[in-house]
C-alpha cells in the first residue's frame, strides 16, 4: 500500500469503491458464528417469519465490517481513530453492498493531523443501509 | 415505555481471550482480502506481533465474552425478534491482537422512547482494556426495540 499523506488528500476526495456480496444464507450463518451474534432473525427463516419479517436479513454488523474494509483498503488500520454508523435500512438477503466514502474535513487534534470521511453503504438501486463517518490520522 | 431505571447499570468486568481461530473465522465470514487478518506470516511481515483483529471485532468479543448477569434485553423482557441495531460507534486505542486477554465493561448510558413509546432505544457503552492495562478502545451501541 502506498502511504497516503495528509498534504496529498483534499476535502472532496473519494475513497475507492468497495463492493461486497451478494450476501448468501451461508454468509449469514458464518457471520453469526464468527461474530457471536446468534440472533435467529438473521439465520432462521421460521423465526424471521414469526417475527413479522418476509425473510431473514443481514446483520448490520456484516455491512459495518464491509465498510471497515473500505477504510482499511485506503489506510492501515492503526491510523483509524473513530468509526461509527447509523443503520438506516435493513440489508436484505442476496443484496450486493456498495461501500463509498469521501473526505469531508481536514483538521489537527493534539498535534496529530486527521481527516474525517463520510461513508455510506447502499444496496439495490441506491437504498442507503448504513451512513457513518470515520476519523483517520495521516502523516 | 422503556424502563429508564436501567440507565447507569454496569456489568461486572468480563475477560475473554482473543483466539486466532475466531479472528480467522471472522475474516473469512466477512470476505476479507487482507491476509494480515488470517495469515500469521503475512501479519508478521507487515510488522505485527500476531494477527490483528479487524476494526469491528470488539463487538464480537462483547458477544462472545461469557455473561455474568442477565443481559439488559433479558432484564427488559424484550423479544429478540423485535430488536434492531440502531447505531454503533468505535473509538480506537491499542491494537487488539490474537493472544490478548480483553476485559470488557458495559454500562447503559441512555434509554428513551420515540413515536409515543412505539420505539424504545437502549444505548450502551463498552470500554475495553488488554492484559497490560492499556485501553484498546471503546464502543457505543444503540439498540431499537420495535413494537
Amino acid at each position: 500500500m502506498t502511504e497516503l499523506k495528509y498534504d496529498s488528500v483534499a476535502v472532496g476526495d473519494s475513497l475507492p469503491t468497495h463492493t461486497c456480496g451478494p450476501i448468501s444464507r451461508t454468509n449469514l450463518a458464518m457471520f453469526a458464528g464468527a461474530s457471536g451474534d446468534h440472533n435467529p432473525i438473521h439465520i432462521d427463516l421460521d423465526f424471521a417469519k414469526k417475527s413479522g419479517m418476509p425473510d431473514v436479513f443481514a446483520h448490520g454488523m456484516l455491512s459495518m465490517a464491509y465498510l471497515a474494509q473500505l477504510l482499511t483498503n485506503w489506510v492501515p488500520q492503526k491510523q483509524l481513530r473513530e468509526y461509527g454508523v447509523r443503520f438506516t435500512s435493513i440489508t436484505p438477503i442476496h443484496a450486493t453492498v456498495t461501500c463509498n466514502g469521501k473526505v469531508v474535513e481536514k483538521f489537527e487534534v493534539d498535534g496529530e493531523k486527521r481527516v474525517k470521511v463520510e461513508i455510506i453503504a447502499e444496496v439495490g438501486e441506491g437504498v442507503k443501509t448504513l451512513l457513518g463517518d470515520a476519523v483517520i490520522a495521516l502523516d | 415505555m422503556v424502563d429508564t431505571s436501567i440507565i447507569g447499570r454496569e456489568t461486572q468486568p468480563r475477560t475473554i481471550a482473543v483466539e486466532q481461530g475466531q479472528v480467522q473465522f471472522f475474516a473469512k465470514a466477512t470476505g476479507s482480502k487482507d491476509r494480515i487478518h488470517w495469515d500469521l506470516e503475512a501479519a508478521k511481515a507487515a510488522g505485527h506481533p500476531a494477527i490483528p483483529a479487524p476494526p469491528t471485532f470488539l463487538f464480537c468479543l462483547e458477544n462472545l465474552a461469557p455473561a455474568k448477569e442477565a443481559s439488559v434485553l433479558a432484564t427488559l423482557g424484550v423479544d429478540i425478534g423485535k430488536v434492531l441495531h440502531g447505531e454503533q460507534r468505535f473509538t480506537y486505542g491499542a491494537q487488539i491482537y490474537t493472544g490478548d486477554e480483553i476485559t470488557l465493561t458495559t454500562k447503559v448510558v441512555d434509554a428513551y422512547d420515540k413515536k409515543g413509546g412505539a420505539l424504545q432505544f437502549v444505548v450502551s457503552e463498552t470500554s475495553a482494556v488488554n492484559q497490560n492495562g492499556e485501553s484498546v478502545g471503546s464502543m457505543t451501541n444503540s439498540l431499537v426495540i420495535r413494537p
